[in-house]
């Protein structure tokens, strides 16, 4: 612990120290530095100390942070509605989208099942109809060796 | 043997709270230079105060498990830099964190001059340095940034630098000469 002490020690008086004493006791083994670099860094390392003191010490608003929080988490919930809404109407549109498909689509199907059903009745009869015609026009020339013979039973 | 029951407990609870007066004395001794460290990485008054919180709370937890092999505070530099690495980690794969970011800029931050400056001129060319400075420090490595700040702002020993980093002293070496290097291209450039 007396080690921690010391940087402790160390810490405050290059608090309380200036800018020249600071960069007198700055880096003991980087003598390799320029003085400019010197001069740079030990003006980088007060300035950093000083606005850390000062944000350390700085009096904390708990209503200023309070109302800050109370407004990102505002902006967060309003942004997330407004997604969640943006997400769900889109769900909803593609769904409604997709169902009018399948209707259509459905529609179109049994439009064409009905086409092809009443084009099947169609050739049905039109196939009878042939049929009927042809017997009715075979028949009596397949009658006719009957006939004849009918006739020549009859001469005798 | 009854009396080494009713004494048992007393002792352990002294213990306790020696433990806890003395949590509470490095607590008070070193906080200022762990949100002085993480203030400088962050550029962030209110994220360093949150990882400096986050940084006591964990040592807090872990103060039983500490064993004394590194001096205190570079034990507490360790955990902070550990909750700097994460958070910059997480921010990176957050987006929402980055609408959170409340950093300043350079110029903001080179507003803070050392007192001991006094002409006009003097002043001037201290701001330009300390802007020159956060310029190279912001295009800094994490590693480098770390091992720079430790040992330019907060002036820590190369040896603790490693032990705080994880790192060896040669390993710390590179890094420090690499961002020194940097920083002293950035100083150059603005001449």
């Amino acid at each position: 612990m007396n080690r921690d002490e010391e940087f402790a020690r160390s810490a405050e008086m290059t608090k309380s120290g200036t800018a020249q004493a600071a960069k007198s006791g700055f880096h003991r083994e980087d003598d390799e530095l320029d003085e400019e670099m010197k001069q740079a860094l030990g003006n980088f390392r007060l300035s950093v100390k000083s606005w850390s003191e000062a944000a350390y010490s700085r009096p904390r608003g708990a209503m200023q942070v309070h109302g800050r929080r109370i407004w990102r988490l505002a902006a967060g919930w309003a942004l997330g509605c407004a997604l969640a809404s943006g997400a769900v109407s889109g769900v909803v549109h593609e769904r409604h989208l997709r169902q009018e498909q399948v209707r259509v689509a459905a529609a179109a199907q049994a439009e064409r099942q009905r086409i092809a059903a009443e084009q099947q009745v169609r050739d049905e009869e039109e196939l009878l109809a042939k049929v009927d015609s042809d017997v009715s026009r075979e028949v009596p020339s397949a009658m006719e060796p009957l006939a004849q013979l009918m006739a020549g039973d009859e001469s005798q | 043997m009854a009396s080494g029951i009713t004494l048992e407990p007393m002792t352990s609870l002294t213990a306790d709270e020696m433990a806890a007066e003395e949590f509470s004395r490095i607590v008070t001794s070193h906080r200022p230079q762990i949100f002085r460290f993480l203030l400088a990485s962050t550029r962030d008054v209110d994220l360093a105060e949150t990882l400096t919180q986050e940084c006591l709370l964990k040592a807090h937890r872990n103060w039983g498990s500490f064993r004394g092999e590194s001096s205190a505070m570079t034990w507490l530099m360790r955990i902070a830099i550990n909750l700097q690495k994460d958070h910059w980690r997480n921010r990176r794969m957050q987006f929402w964190r980055q609408t959170r970011n409340s950093s300043v800029d350079v110029d903001e931050a080179s507003d803070w001059l050392p007192s001991g400056e006094s002409s006009a001129e003097q002043k001037l060319l201290a701001r330009e340095q300390v802007g020159h400075v956060w310029v190279a420090v912001g295009k800094l490595s994490e590693r480098q940034r770390t091992v720079f700040l430790l040992r330019y702002v907060e002036e820590r020993e190369l040896s603790e630098i490693a032990a705080a980093t994880g790192l060896s002293e040669g390993t710390v070496k590179a890094h420090l000469s690499r961002a020194l290097s940097k920083v002293r291209a950035e100083l150059r450039g603005q001449q």
